[in-house]
């Protein structure tokens, strides 16, 4: 399992093909935060995002920050008070047409994605991180500034862009590979809970 | 000495209120401190090593700089132990918790995450229609009131199971559901955390039982011994299905187990399933009849 440091957005897809299953990785760059609503305003109302989402990597959050300053046309700056990850699994649909027509690379949050993730992640080229969820307190000291915030009607689940420094650790839960850690865990899971049901 | 007791002592539930959500959300208790080490200092899988690290490197830094633990401020959720002679009536104490939650939401500030249930719009500050949650129970005899405040997250909560078994699936039938239950929630609740299991009662009380198992200081045992047997025998077997932190696999997936129960009827059997992450955010208050009030981390 090696270490890598991997700066977002991406050009060169390899960046993404030496990852491994397992490995840990470090995130320097920009990253995008994204949530149920803002994927559901793209996929499912069909508004185009406002943010060019090649190469990029998101983020599942809906942070908690405050507002300093709002411009003429009531643009809003916000500062961050605490920015962490939410759950990845209910957003995995949207896996497929984010690396097709967007063009994103790599999706992090916390729990994993269901395995229907490993196919259009084998084919376009794409990576899930699986970071700690809950550990926002460290996760809010690794993001330097929140730099852009588009849709903000739907605050909390705008989009968001962060500027980040030595983001992580992250593992990398699915490859591009057609690995998937979850999908290992949950085999080993499954023949384990048959032994343990068949001592009652 | 009089207080007018409408007006003051609401407003001392409030402040109460207030106080508890954003202390909850920033000061873990110590019992879950030591389980985490626990689970620190046992786990052998390296994905699981590297979380359970950052989760203590987590924890200090929302100490040293007064920061959230996680960011899902949650639903606030309270308990209250109301005294027979405690001056207030329930429904003004319900006014206190609910102002308190939207205050601390408006000047801290934190997230909020209260939406229409159809409709997906933000109703308020944490609070909306039936926002925040708040379970009573009665005391006679005393005229105190206590006050716990469980911010109760998302991640966890989604992974919430119910099933009615049939009396003859037995305790079998119990275990069997508790352990499939967290085999397929696998990382989504932010493992390793605290199973809740309620059983017996109804449907409705079944979950709400389970939904008290987690607000328990963690590794506290039933008083019924053959309760907390089950409770022993399920940590047991939890830990043996290699989900491990954050659903990456490892030797440690639940920090505890706790079981509430009731007495059912003869043809029913409920289990019900509450999951709480391993931010197992808890805080209390203890309020006296003329507004003294003491926090501390348990009723």
């Amino acid at each position: 399992m090696a270490n890598h440091t991997v700066t977002f957005p991406i050009t060169d897809p390899n960046e993404i093909l030496k990852l491994r299953a397992g490995d840990e990785v470090t995130v320097q760059g920009h990253i995008i935060g994204i949530r149920d609503r803002t994927q559901i305003r793209i996929f499912d109302q069909g508004v185009e995002p406002p943010m060019d989402l090649s190469g990029a990597f998101l983020l599942h959050t809906a942070p908690n920050v405050r507002k300093v300053s709002e411009d003429a046309e009531g643009k809003g700056t916000y500062e961050k008070i605490c920015i962490g990850t939410t759950t990845s699994a209910r957003m995995v649909r949207f896996t497929e047409p984010l690396g097709r027509q967007y063009g994103v690379r790599a999706i992090c949050g916390k729990g994993g994605f269901p395995d229907e993730a490993i196919a259009p992640m084998h084919e376009l080229g794409m990576v899930y991180f699986a970071i700690v969820g809950g550990a926002a307190a460290l996760e809010t000291t690794q993001i330097e500034e929140i730099e852009e915030v588009m849709w903000e009607e739907l605050m909390p689940e705008c989009l968001w862009k962060f500027r980040v420094k030595d983001f992580g650790p992250l593992t990398v839960g699915i490859d591009a590979h057609g690995n998937s850690l979850y999908h290992d865990v949950q085999t080993r899971a499954k023949a384990k809970l048959e032994e343990l049901i068949a001592r009652f | 000495m009089s207080i007018d007791v409408t007006t003051d002592l609401q407003h001392v539930v409030e402040d109460a209120a207030a106080h508890l959500y954003v202390w909850a959300l920033k000061d873990i208790p110590q019992d879950l401190r030591d389980a985490l080490s626990d689970a620190r200092a046992r786990e052998t899988s390296v994905p699981g090593k590297r979380v359970l690290e950052t989760i203590h490197k987590n924890v200090n830094i929302a100490d040293s700089q007064n920061n959230l633990v996680c960011q899902d401020t949650g639903i606030a959720v309270y308990t209250c132990r109301v005294g027979e002679h405690f001056p207030l009536h329930p429904t003004r104490i319900y006014e206190g918790l609910r102002d308190g939650t939207a205050r601390a939401t408006v000047e801290h500030p934190l997230r909020s995450n209260a939406v229409h249930t159809i409709t997906r719009e933000n109703t308020g500050p944490n609070i909306g229609y039936r926002l925040p949650i708040v379970h009573w129970e009665f005391i006679p005899d005393w005229d105190g009131l206590d006050v716990k405040c469980v911010p109760k997250g998302s991640g966890s909560e989604n992974m919430s199971f119910l099933k009615m078994c049939i009396p003859a699936d037995g305790v079998k039938g119990i275990k069997s559901f508790v352990l499939e239950s967290i085999v397929g929630a696998g990382g989504k609740p932010c493992p390793p955390g605290i199973v809740g299991v309620g059983i017996g009662g109804t449907a409705d009380y079944a979950m709400y039982l389970a939904k008290e198992a987690i607000t328990r200081p963690v590794g506290t045992r039933n008083p019924d011994p053959l309760v907390a047997e089950l409770e022993e025998e399920l940590y047991g077997l939890l830990n043996e299905t290699g989900i491990g932190p954050m659903g990456l696999g490892g030797d440690v997936t639940v920090l505890q187990c706790h079981i509430e129960h009731a007495d059912t009827h003869m043809t029913l059997n409920p289990v019900a399933v509450n999951y709480q992450c391993w931010a197992a955010r808890r805080a209390s208050a203890h309020i006296s009849s003329t507004g003294e009030t003491e926090f501390d981390r348990e009723f």
